[in-house]
């Protein structure tokens, strides 16, 4: 078993239930202060302090947030679809986090080691689609359903260069379990599949692929947790705040959160398919530094970073036209992976 | 009684009830939206069976594909602000007593037939199994498939093109 809760309490129904929850104190945790630093980070890039009233830094400003949004009314406008408009946000967010459920967060804790990972976050994060739709149609407001399919054209659209650029390390791997992934690149930085993966010195030359698979790999799920640049569905110069509109309160606070959830979850693919996952950059040097703890803070520190970078991108770049959107998709990055695949094929047939 | 048992029952009745709220919903998004739900039962039947593969499959096909397709046309084929399309039933007498007639052929086949009941082999790599299998006995089948796939594609871009000019 993959998971050290199973060895402690056995393997009952209690345990089962029992998994998820660190995972899901994470990631409140994680959106509580995910918010807090995408606020300071915009205001550093724009020489501004930011928030800084509610503690010396501000620390408490986010759920000080959560306290007024609970306190908020629900307000359900009175030609809208009552229980899809209700059941919407949770459906986000369920979605969501079940794609949570193959991340590997240490070499002894992922939820549940599936032979099929890969697959099934590709499959599971791709029906938050259905709850954008059923809260666009639901809220009985123009822009909003605008925005709804304006996201889910733009999720499936990018799903194919998402899946393309993953497969390239998949054929390398020769696995789509998540924990095996993390297992082949032990060993060093230098092992890392962004770097070529494991093998003789001949795999340095795949450095260039796997770079260009990997910067795909992340414009493309950056396209599909609809950040900025690619925040098209609640542009506010055009649809107000696309499905957000009609939301109040604690419905509006659930796609709020599974935004932060799904901008850590694909960061946290990212990091297990190209920089090692929980492995540490120095390998076997310090065997302590890779030790079951340890590899918990190499994983969020590697997938934080890229949650950094999805901010700092947010605040540097303005947003692309949905024009500019789609022919990017279809006629830049979706033949650029093709070309990769190929090429990683090539080197396999040929090593 | 093991809780795969329950969940079994739990899907069933998910299953059906959503299946029921699909046929009987005069709005026809709202049937889109209960048939989310039977496609989603029917992929924890197909964990349930240990057949994961083709559970993820399902919910990746029908579920992130078919079902947003279906959504996206109902929405564009009416007026998108307050839509107005509904079912009507027609020729009740005729449907019920054909329908009838199937459910009581079905149910004789299911008594009659007897049922081999043994536990799935755990498989390990189904996968790669399956990926064997489409690569070497089932080669033909596979590449026709895909032949078939890429002459719709090509035969839908080229209707799309028409209405141009």
């Amino acid at each position: 078993m993959g998971n050290i809760l199973t060895q402690w309490l056995g393997d009952n129904l209690l345990t089962f239930i029992l998994i998820p929850v660190p995972v899901l104190v994470w990631v409140l945790i994680f959106a509580l202060y995910a918010v807090l630093g995408e606020r300071k980070v915009s205001a550093w890039m724009q020489n501004r302090i930011g928030p800084n009233r509610t503690d010396k830094y501000g620390l408490l400003q986010t759920m000080l947030d959560v306290v007024k949004l609970i306190q908020k009314e629900l307000i359900i406008p009175n030609r809208a679809d009552r229980v899809y408009f209700r059941i919407a946000p949770y459906i986000v967010f369920t979605a969501t986090f079940m794609g949570f459920a193959v991340l590997p967060f240490s070499s002894v804790f992922i939820g549940v080691d599936l032979n099929l990972g890969l697959f099934y976050f590709f499959a599971i994060t791709s029906l938050s689609v259905i709850g954008v739709l059923m809260a666009g149609w639901s809220s009985n407001n123009k822009s909003s359903l605008f925005g709804g399919m304006r996201t889910v054209a733009q999720i499936v659209s990018y799903e194919i260069p998402t899946a393309l650029s993953a497969i390239v390390v998949v054929m390398l791997a020769g696995t789509l379990s998540m924990q095996r992934f993390a297992e082949i690149q032990s060993g060093g930085i230098l092992n890392w599949y962004i770097f070529g993966g494991p093998g003789s010195l001949i795999k340095f030359i795949l450095i260039p692929v796997m770079v260009v698979s990997a910067l795909i790999l992340f414009i493309s799920t950056l396209a599909e947790t609809n950040r900025t640049p690619f925040d098209l569905t609640e542009a506010d110069s055009e649809l107000v705040a696309g499905v957000h509109i009609e939301y109040s309160g604690m419905m509006f606070a659930m796609f709020f959160l599974a935004e932060y959830a799904q901008m850590f979850a694909v960061s946290g693919i990212i990091t297990t398919l190209f920089l090692g996952g929980w492995q540490s950059p120095f390998g076997d040097l310090i065997p302590f530094l890779n030790s079951p703890v340890f590899q918990v803070f190499w994983f969020l520190a590697k997938s934080l970073f890229l949650v950094f970078v999805q901010m700092w991108l947010r605040w540097t770049l303005p947003r692309v036209r949905i024009d500019q959107l789609m022919t990017m998709c279809w006629k830049f990055l979706i033949p650029i992976t093709l070309v990769d695949l190929f090429l990683v094929a090539v080197y396999m047939i040929l090593t | 009684m093991p809780y795969t048992t329950i969940l079994f029952y739990v899907l069933a009745f998910i299953i059906v009830a959503s299946a029921v709220l699909v046929v009987f919903n005069k709005n026809v998004i709202h049937s889109a939206f209960a048939l989310f739900f039977t496609l989603f039962a029917v992929s924890g039947i197909y964990v349930l069976l240990r057949a994961d593969f083709i559970a993820i499959t399902q919910i990746m096909v029908y579920v992130g594909g078919i079902l947003i397709l279906l959504i996206f046309g109902v929405m564009l084929t009416t007026k998108i602000t307050d839509v107005e399309l509904k079912t009507k039933n027609l020729n009740v007498v005729p449907s019920v007593i054909f329908s009838l007639g199937i459910v009581i052929i079905l149910i004789f086949v299911i008594l009659s037939t007897k049922w081999n009941i043994r536990m799935a082999p755990e498989s390990e790599e189904t996968v790669s199994q399956i990926g064997k299998a489409l690569l070497t006995t089932y080669l033909l089948p596979f590449e026709i498939a895909s032949v078939v796939l890429l002459v719709a594609l090509i035969g839908s871009a080229m209707f799309a093109r028409k209405i141009k000019d």
